[in-house]
């Protein structure tokens, strides 16, 4: 381990507890050095340890220092490069590593999908295990022809979490007659109590009782190609979208017939018995739709014709 | 995915292989269990989608309004479908559509007998909706294809349940169905090659 990135990490431990603890970079550097260089302590175990004591000392949680300020971000919501954040996630995958720069290389998931990640070898950080879930602060997205990946670098802290994580398959894409559009499918309203978002029933979100709900659009549909099902969801934007209905036009719409129902009623409209196929990651049994198109370009024969002729 | 309960997949037929489809059985004893009806090509179905000419519309009901609409398939083949009170939409669409026009339906298989002791395949609606004609140019090439599918699966004589209950049941030649298939995309091929040579 370089002097330069033990540096690195005392002004990024130090930039933490500067407004709380009257500490230099310089104390910082030197208890990471005590524990790097004398007892081995790996890099990220070390800064670990050290900020725990200041944490201590402070009398704060290590909620309190978040991860240094970076947002954090599931994996879905990965959309632009090098920006810093905050990943929790399961190692689904460990590849071979192509190159001695790179020490580990695979597919980190969440519940919205799944991303690539590099470690590199001079990063010195922990290894990383196949299947377990960890709290990754301070890595940096990346891009390379329109695909998202992260990289895991010198200050990335890596805390492995005793929990296990529904990985999401990203970017599934399905197709086929939009056979069905569900209940709770058009103009609704959502609890705006913070982080709730629920769907209300009749004025009442099954968390926090009767509110003051907030409109949105949203459509659950099925697609079907005549082998298996899938759910789609639509959300405000996808539906506004597909439909050429806005949040506004479908207010107005209830307004005037006194009921949110004449909404789905000519979403159903539109969209039944169409061809459609949808693109985004999957939630649960959900695909949330991300992209999609309707199908309505001529249907060829030629090809089954051939088909049919031959059996 | 496996958790939650499965919703029926709609299948794809012609209405000449939906209208022989009059063995209907269920998987339990249960009362709620779902009916199925089988198809002669070897597959049961719960479920259907189709997309056809709303030829004909007519109120049938004696007490109370009973819609009956005749949707034709490409190779002149007719669906029949039934609205009542119990599937509102469906009758009301009926009701209101000036045929001939383009629809599309998703619906459950139904058989019942006639006077003369004939049996008859129809199909209860979940919903009606007008689409246009490159849908249904899609659905038939699929439609199509589904039923070449299941007809490999039957003349492969493989261990499925479904094609072993069909060779029971049934006295019919799939081949009546792969004509039906071909019949279909040949008529979808001539529409194209006249459009584009009006064009």
């Amino acid at each position: 381990m370089s002097d330069t990135d033990l540096r690195t990490h005392a002004e990024d431990v130090h930039e933490q507890f500067s407004d709380t603890l009257d500490v230099t970079v310089q104390e910082v550097e030197e208890r990471l050095d005590t524990l790097v260089n004398e007892y081995k302590v790996p890099t990220s175990e070390a800064r670990r340890s050290v900020v725990n004591t200041y944490l201590d000392e402070a009398g704060m949680d290590r909620d309190d220092i978040g991860g240094g300020g970076n947002e954090r971000r599931q994996v879905h919501e990965v959309d632009s490069p090098e920006e810093w954040i905050d990943l929790k996630a399961k190692v689904v995958d460990l590849w071979d590593a192509q190159s001695d720069a790179v020490a580990q290389v695979g597919l980190l998931g969440d519940e919205t999908g799944t991303i690539k990640f590099t470690k590199w070898s001079k990063s010195d950080l922990q290894s990383l295990e196949e299947d377990a879930v960890y709290d990754l602060r301070n890595v940096v997205t990346d891009e390379y022809q329109g695909r998202y990946s992260v990289k895991l670098n010198r200050t990335t802290a890596i805390e492995r979490l005793d929990e296990d994580i529904d990985v999401g398959d990203d970017a599934a894409e399905v197709d086929g007659a939009l056979v069905d559009i569900q209940s709770g499918s058009g103009l609704v309203k959502r609890c705006p109590e913070e982080d709730c978002t629920r769907v209300l029933q009749n004025g009442r979100c099954s968390e926090h009782g009767e509110v003051d709900g907030e409109f949105d659009l949203r459509i659950k549909a099925v697609l079907d190609d005549g082998r298996e099902v899938n759910e789609v969801i639509f959300d405000r934007e996808t539906t506004e979208e597909l439909t050429g209905i806005t949040l506004e036009g479908a207010q107005e719409m209830a307004k005037d017939a006194l009921d949110t129902s004449v909404v789905g009623d000519e979403i159903r409209e539109k969209t039944l018995g169409k061809y459609y196929r949808v693109v985004g990651p999957t939630f649960g049994r959900y695909v949330l739709a991300d992209a999609f198109e309707q199908l309505n370009e001529p249907a060829d024969p030629e090809e089954t014709l051939i088909k049919a002729r031959s059996i | 995915m496996a958790s939650t309960p499965t919703r029926e997949v709609a299948k794809r037929v012609f209405a000449r292989e939906f209208n022989d489809a009059v063995h209907t059985f269920k998987e339990s004893d249960d009362d709620r269990a779902p009916v199925y009806v089988l198809f002669p090509t070897g597959q049961r179905a719960n479920r259907v989608f189709l997309v056809g000419t709303l030829t004909e519309t007519e109120d049938v009901g004696e007490e109370s309004e009973y819609w009956q609409g005749r949707i034709v398939d490409p190779n002149g083949d007719t669906f029949f479908t039934y609205a009542g009170q119990y599937q509102p939409d469906a009758a009301s669409m009926l009701r209101e559509l000036e045929p001939p026009a383009y629809v599309a339906v998703v619906g459950k298989p139904r058989t019942y007998e006639t006077e003369e002791g004939e049996m008859n395949v129809s199909v209860r609606p979940e919903s009606i909706s007008t689409v246009d004609e490159a849908t249904r140019d899609r659905w038939l090439v699929e439609t199509a294809e589904r039923t070449l599918d299941r007809i490999v699966d039957f003349q492969a004589g493989t261990a499925n349940e479904y094609v072993q209950m069909a060779r029971e049941e049934y006295d019919l030649p799939v081949e009546n169905y792969r004509k039906a298939a071909v019949a279909a995309l040949e008529s979808l091929e001539d529409e194209q090659a006249r459009a584009s040579a009006d064009r």
